[in-house]
């Protein structure tokens, strides 16, 4: 290896594993503020590759990275600004100034229940969660929720039984739980939009002809042969399978 | 049952708050005994309305906190709107209530534990107008 | 003449027959009650801590919908809603620093509160403004010799500021069921108290109530209650007939919404009434009275 690449691969391995950048390329610097301690992060991160920048090394607060599991609930304020507010890490950009901290679970109490044996009526919602019942309208579910779900209307919804309007408004809930941490009510609102959505599939929603008799072909066997061929396949004609099948895909 | 009269206990902090949560001078009140004479819970109260004003009048604060009476009031201000003194005393037993509450923390109801029934069949409203009284 | 509404959480449950009976005698009569597009629960009783305003939250997000639509006034069919949200005004009314307060804690939604040009009205002060001659050529089911007991219970008449009617013994609704053709009987605990929201964990003083209020009605006349709170019809229609099971001594009589005894009267398709939601059945005694 000549020297000029060997200092070239130096010069790489310096580079930030986040960015992609060389740290002396950088311009633009932030400074936000984790657990207390400041740190020097390029701008442009979202907020959990700031973190990462920064060296944390994240098991908790991290899943699918791409703002649908809702693990990595972060809370935080801007320097100078009263207002808390409530993001996904892996979605939101790093800013200038931020205080935060993640939020790595939400005590939440899910009740049992069994779909089968439920009856579709007004107030199935208020047997498991009666407390649905002292919520206050403060409208404070709504703000804390980084999907911008209208939190507190599918509660009030919730309360008359309006399964349809549940559904429909709670559809983008990731179950990140920071409308339950902050509700004065203690509701554990994505709990009861689950739910909701559960019974509005099960006994609400029309049904649709030809998902209904695909079904019932997959459960006569009609497909079997094709899936155990796809059991069989090896890694190797699997990948290959699917970058044929990824190539023919309909663009919509 | 003997009350105590000492200073500290006559102006206790509380007697002030009932007045500032429950919005009422409740100390214009003479005994006349109208509230109670009206009120649709009496019977199953271990102090009347009444009687729950006076205390509070003498500052005896812990006498009504333990007193089934403030639970059992049905917020129907049959009492308030009879009282020739002008006292709210629906809003004086609210009072009460909120004060156990805040500086309690116990609810005086649980809500997961009412029967699943009753909670199938109650109108909303019930539900809702009792866990905003009885629970904080 | 179109009019806002608000329904309230239980008039799209339990008291649907009520929503639909009182919607219809509206438009017969020319109203049309548009609902407000968005709505949240009032709060169902006006708050009585006066230094908590997030329970003011609720009634005022209903108003500041209701002034968003540009009408003036605002209907409500349940006693309890009518209550609140004319509480609450009032409040707002009177505490103009309360009002900034709350505005204050809006600000982020962006949104401007405040409690000047809006007017709550209930379903039968709306009714007792109307030409009573027009009403009455609209009956069809004239001279029904049932007796009815109007049940008017708490939150209609008290407190005194918001009472829509004399407070100890209001005629509003004596006078509407007399229009439509109904014998209206007087006892005296109509403005009296079911215990309300005692049924959830104290349902013996609901009983004792109940009890009272229907022996009273009966001894005097009455063989049927007509009433316009959700909570007071549950507690009546259920706990009475539970009072039967346990003594056959005691005589239940159904407990019907004022606006289901309207629409009959106005001769509306009986099936607006979903008669299957009383406990109590009432259909016996209308066939024999002739109303059905
Ligand atoms: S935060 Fe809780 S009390 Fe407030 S509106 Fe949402 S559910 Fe209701
Ligand atoms: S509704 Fe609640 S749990 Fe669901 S995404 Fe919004 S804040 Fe998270
Ligand atoms: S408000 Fe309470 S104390 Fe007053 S009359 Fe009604 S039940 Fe009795
Ligand atoms: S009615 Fe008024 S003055 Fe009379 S005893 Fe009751 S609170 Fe006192
Ligand atoms: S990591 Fe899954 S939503 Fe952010």
């Amino acid at each position: 290896m000549s020297e000029k690449n060997l200092m070239q691969k130096i010069a790489d391995s310096n580079k930030s594993v986040i960015s992609g950048v060389d740290d002396l390329d950088i311009e633009l610097w932030i400074k936000i503020y984790f657990l207390g301690r400041e740190y020097r992060v390029p701008a442009g991160l979202t907020i959990m590759q700031a973190l990462e920048y920064a060296g944390y090394f994240l098991t908790r607060s991290c899943g699918c990275r791409a703002g649908f599991c809702g693990a990595c609930s972060t809370v935080y304020r801007i320097k100078g600004e009263y207002k808390l507010q409530f993001a996904m890490a892996c979605q939101a950009e790093a800013m200038d100034g931020m205080y935060l901290v993640q939020l790595p679970f939400a005590p939440a109490e899910k009740r049992v229940y069994s779909l089968d044996h439920e009856e579709y009526s007004a107030n199935t919602l208020l047997k498991y969660y009666p407390e649905i019942a002292r919520c206050l309208s403060c409208n404070t579910c709504t703000k804390s929720c980084p999907q911008g779900i209208e939190v507190m209307d599918y509660i009030n919804a919730a309360l008359r039984g309006d399964y349809k309007q549940v559904a429909e408004l709670s559809f983008d809930c990731i179950q990140c739980g920071l409308c339950a941490i902050r509700c004065p009510a203690d509701i554990v609102h994505y709990n009861v939009a689950q739910l909701a959505r559960r019974l509005y599939g099960k006994y609400g929603m029309p049904q649709v002809k030809n998902l209904n008799e695909r079904a019932t072909e997959i459960e006569e066997g009609v497909y079997q042969g094709e899936f155990d061929h796809l059991v069989a396949l090896s890694n190797d004609e699997l990948k290959k399978l699917y970058v044929e099948q990824q190539k023919n895909k309909e663009v919509y | 049952m003997a009350i105590n009269l000492s200073r500290e206990i006559v102006h206790s902090l509380e007697r002030e708050k009932i007045k500032e949560i429950g919005n009422t001078n409740f100390y214009l009140c003479y005994q006349c005994g109208n509230c109670s004479a009206g009120c649709p819970c009496a019977e199953e109260m271990d102090i009347l309305p009444h009687r729950a004003v006076r205390l509070a009048q003498l500052g005896q604060f812990s006498r009504l906190i333990e007193s089934k009476a403030i639970w059992v009031c049905a917020a129907c201000i049959t009492c308030s709107v009879r009282c020739p003194r002008g006292v709210d005393i629906a809003g004086f037993m609210e009072a009460c209530r909120q004060i156990v509450l805040r500086t309690r923390k116990v609810d005086h109801l649980s809500p997961v534990e009412l029967d699943a029934q009753l909670l199938k069949e109650l109108p909303q409203i019930a539900l809702i107008n009792n866990f905003r009284k009885f629970t904080g | 003449m179109e009019i806002s509404y608000y329904p309230g959480c239980s008039l799209k449950t339990s008291a649907i027959n009520f929503e639909r009976t009182a919607l219809s005698t509206l438009e017969e009569l020319g109203i049309y009650a548009l609902e407000l597009p968005r709505w949240n629960c009032c709060g169902v009783m006006f708050s009585q801590s006066a230094d908590n305003l997030m329970l003011q939250l609720a009634p005022a997000r209903v108003i500041m919908e209701a002034r968003e639509t540009g009408r003036k006034r605002l209907l409500t069919l349940c006693s309890m809603c009518y209550n609140t949200l004319k509480r609450s005004l009032l409040f707002f009314k009177r505490n103009g620093e309360k009002l900034k307060k709350i505005n204050a804690f809006l600000k982020l939604e962006e949104r401007d509160f405040s409690a000047e040009g809006v007017e709550v009205i209930h379903l039968l002060t709306l009714l007792s403004e109307l030409d009573t001659s027009n009403f009455k050529m609209k009956i069809k089911k004239i001279k029904s010799n049932l007796k009815v007991a109007s049940y008017y219970g708490c939150l209609l008449t008290r407190p005194r500021e918001i009472a829509l009617d004399g407070v100890e013994n209001p005629q509003i609704m004596e006078k509407l069921l007399e229009i439509a053709g109904f014998q209206t009987v007087n006892y005296p605990f109509k403005t009296d108290c079911c215990a309300s929201f005692q049924v959830v964990n104290r349902r013996n003083v609901v009983k004792k109530q109940i009890r009272k209020i229907v022996t009273s009605a009966v001894r005097n006349g009455a063989e049927i209650f007509a009433l316009s709170c959700p909570l007071c019809e549950y507690n009546l229609d259920s706990v009475q007939q539970e009072l039967a099971q346990e003594d056959e001594t005691f005589t239940p009589i159904p407990v019907l919404y004022i606006s289901q005894l309207l629409s009959l009267a106005l001769g509306q398709d009986p099936k607006l009434n979903d008669f299957s939601l009383h406990r109590i059945d009432p259909r016996p005694l209308f066939k024999e009275k002739g109303l059905l």
